[in-house]
């Protein structure tokens, strides 16, 4: 096979429309309310690459008989109640217009002792996959990618994981006993979608990979942009803010 | 969980190993992707040809992250040629950009490779 510089390009645009659109900064259009909207407007995107911890893959998948549902009907459903089907605690504030290309929705995660507060910006959504891209400062450097297909009789629905822990401090947090929280989250999480589709009993299998044991020390300084830090202080802050308000009103 | 729907055929070029992908390139592709990868044997780069990609979703996405781990363990340069506007642009988006270097052409790639 031989090939030149001539060729062109024979990409054709049929999932353009699948794909969210350059951005260089995410913008969060609507805080829903109950929401806290920390850690994500003019933060960017962050792949495998930027983050600073090992790299893993991580595959969670449940089987679900096909007469019971399609795997299209299977992800409109996913896409459009995605946060109902996440454990208990954690929100999932879904932009007006649901889960598709570009939009970006405020996570609020509860982790020990706080409530952690940062984002995802939704990179790609078709009607058999929709995947969540992180930003700065959020626990994991990656993206997860859902999935149903068909595979003979079943409808085999997936959930991939390919991240790296964002900076040292997640990275030490996934160690002691963050990447077993993660699994559970996961879990969990295809467990209600299973029982949503009548199979409460399902089980959900997990295939974790590391694909790079290496730390990408380089990266340390992403620690700046911590969402577990900020939130943290956003919480600390709290009653200065509250008596802050109050002498406003009381002065007004 | 998908099927491979694209072909990867290497070709030796200097020092480098050119892979002319052909079709969608998607997860199910991991398998034929990393075995051409392989076949490329002991080369300073790998540059991926992609026009002749018809499409690529997240899941191909996720496969060059992977390609790219396994390059740089063997201390290898990957480059991409050939990506149409659209593509240009999921690699911006996604920041492949900032490790895979894109070139227009071929010979740019090998220029950029030092494996002209």
């Amino acid at each position: 096979m031989t090939n030149s510089s001539n060729d062109k390009p024979a990409a054709a645009g049929r999932d353009e429309a699948n794909w969210a659109k350059m951005v260089s900064r995410l913008k969060v259009s609507q805080v829903p309310e109950g929401a806290m909207n920390l850690n994500v407007d003019g933060r960017q995107l962050t792949s495998p690459i930027q983050g600073f911890g090992k790299m893993w893959q991580k595959t969670y998948v449940v089987r679900l008989p096909s007469e019971r549902v399609a795997p299209t009907e299977l992800i409109a459903t996913w896409r459009k109640d995605f946060g109902d089907f996440w454990p208990p605690g954690n929100h999932f504030y879904a932009p007006l217009t649901g889960i598709e290309p570009g939009e970006v929705a405020l996570l609020n995660m509860k982790v020990p002792g706080m409530k952690l507060s940062t984002g995802v910006m939704v990179l790609y959504a078709d009607e058999e996959s929709f995947t969540l891209m992180t930003p700065q400062g959020h626990m994991f450097a990656g993206w997860i990618t859902f999935s149903a297909a068909q595979q003979d009789d079943a409808t085999v629905v997936q959930a991939q994981v390919l991240m790296r822990a964002s900076d040292p401090i997640f990275e030490l947090a996934l160690v002691m006993g963050g990447h077993r929280q993660e699994d559970q989250f996961w879990i969990q999480t295809l467990g209600n979608v299973a029982a949503h589709f009548g199979h409460p009993d399902a089980t959900v299998d997990t295939k974790v990979v590391c694909v790079d044991r290496k730390r990408q020390w380089s990266r340390w300084r992403n620690v700046w942009h911590s969402s577990a830090i900020r939130s943290a202080i956003y919480m600390a802050e709290a009653p200065i803010r509250g008596a802050r308000s109050l002498t406003h009103r009381t002065g007004a | 969980m998908a099927e491979a729907t694209a072909t990867f055929d290497v070709r030796r070029t200097g020092t480098a190993g050119v892979v002319d992908i052909r079709g969608d390139v998607t997860a199910g592709s991991e398998d034929v992707l990393m075995k051409a990868y392989e076949s490329a044997g002991d080369v300073t780069a790998v540059i991926l040809n992609f026009t002749g990609l018809s499409y690529m979703n997240s899941g191909g996405i996720g496969l060059l992250v992977t390609l790219l781990v396994r390059a740089r363990r063997r201390s290898q340069q990957l480059l991409a040629y050939g990506l149409s506007e659209h593509y240009s642009q999921i690699f911006e988006l996604t920041r492949l950009d900032e490790a895979i270097g894109i070139h227009d052409t071929e010979q740019d790639a090998l220029a950029a490779a030092g494996a002209a």
